[in-house]
């Protein structure tokens, strides 16, 4: 197969980005043994305002300073590539409101329900061969391919 | 995994450029654009795997080698470990992770790092996350 329809829109930045993620996970994780999944923040921000005892567990209390710097990381380095290398325009999306709000709270949900996103399952859980987590991944993939194309197919989103 | 983590200045630093490393690496794979996720998911670019596979390349690498190499990390106690485990709460949870995912083409990730380049419609999924993790945690009860 011809690599320029695998993609369309070239391959290096998708490269380079994904060695740089995995460069963020290298570097928490070198400096402070911590293991840099997204998703766990969306439950420990929540301990700092809620006293039910799932939030108050010390998996969350007990992350969720770290947690919350690192979320904060996130959006700064997003930042910097928006200010200083891309056009300046700020990005938008054509995905429906509903779309966004209903797929969110499905995405917040399962991967606290399953312990992981696709950076937790996908980049760390895979980083450390963890065969549950590829089960994961397989089936989060298998699910959004199958959701993502009936949507298109139905003309919903 | 669990166990309070003190956080020096140096560590907060350390954790804050991480996460900056990560963020800018989503936005210049453009992963923070919704449409590019789900012209993956719909078939019609490759580019997501490229991005998984680097960042999985990388992450394995740090955690096979730091560990032999260092002992202990540079700052903290100890070298923490993702433990996952595979049961019914995982397949239920990872499956209807997909859906939403496929919905809306959005992950937690680029879902914060959508908001440093200025997309405020991820807000939306943002709120969205916030409120599923809300309401997960209230159903799961006592842990």
């Amino acid at each position: 197969m011809d690599p320029a329809n695998l993609f369309p829109l070239g391959w290096q930045h998708y490269l380079l980005g994904g060695l740089m993620i995995g460069a963020g996970v290298a570097l928490l994780f070198v400096f402070t043994g911590l293991v840099g999944g997204m998703s766990s923040v969306f439950s420990s921000t929540w301990s700092y305002v809620l006293r039910a005892p799932y939030f108050q567990q010390a998996r969350y209390t007990g992350t969720r300073n770290w947690r919350l710097v690192y979320a904060a990381g996130v959006i700064v380095g997003a930042l910097v590539w928006w200010l200083g290398f891309s056009d300046g325009v700020a990005l938008r999306t054509e995905v429906p409101v509903w779309a966004l709000v209903l797929g969110g709270f499905l995405v917040g949900y399962g991967a606290r329900l399953g312990n992981g996103c696709t950076s937790g399952h996908g980049i760390c859980g895979l980083g450390s061969l963890q065969w549950p987590s590829l089960l994961a991944v397989l089936t989060f993939m298998a699910t959004a391919f199958l959701t993502a194309n009936l949507v298109a197919f139905w003309g919903l989103a | 995994m669990s166990g309070p983590t003190k956080m020096t200045p140096a560590m907060a630093l350390v954790v804050l450029a991480s996460g900056a490393l990560f963020g800018f690496g989503l936005s210049l794979s453009t992963m923070v654009q919704p449409e590019v996720v789900l012209g993956f998911l719909r078939f019609r670019d490759w580019g997501l795997m490229l991005v998984m596979g680097g960042a999985v390349v990388v992450t394995l690498l740090a955690y096979k080698l730091a560990p032999r190499w260092l002992g202990r990390p540079l700052l903290g106690d100890y070298f923490h470990q993702h433990v996952s485990q595979w049961n019914r709460d995982t397949l239920l949870g990872s499956a209807l992770f997909g859906v939403g995912w496929g919905l809306s083409g959005v992950c937690p990730g680029p879902a914060l790092a959508g908001l440093g380049t200025g997309n405020t419609d991820l807000l939306w999924a943002l709120f969205g996350m916030a409120a599923g993790a809300l309401v997960q945690g209230l159903r799961a009860g006592r842990p």
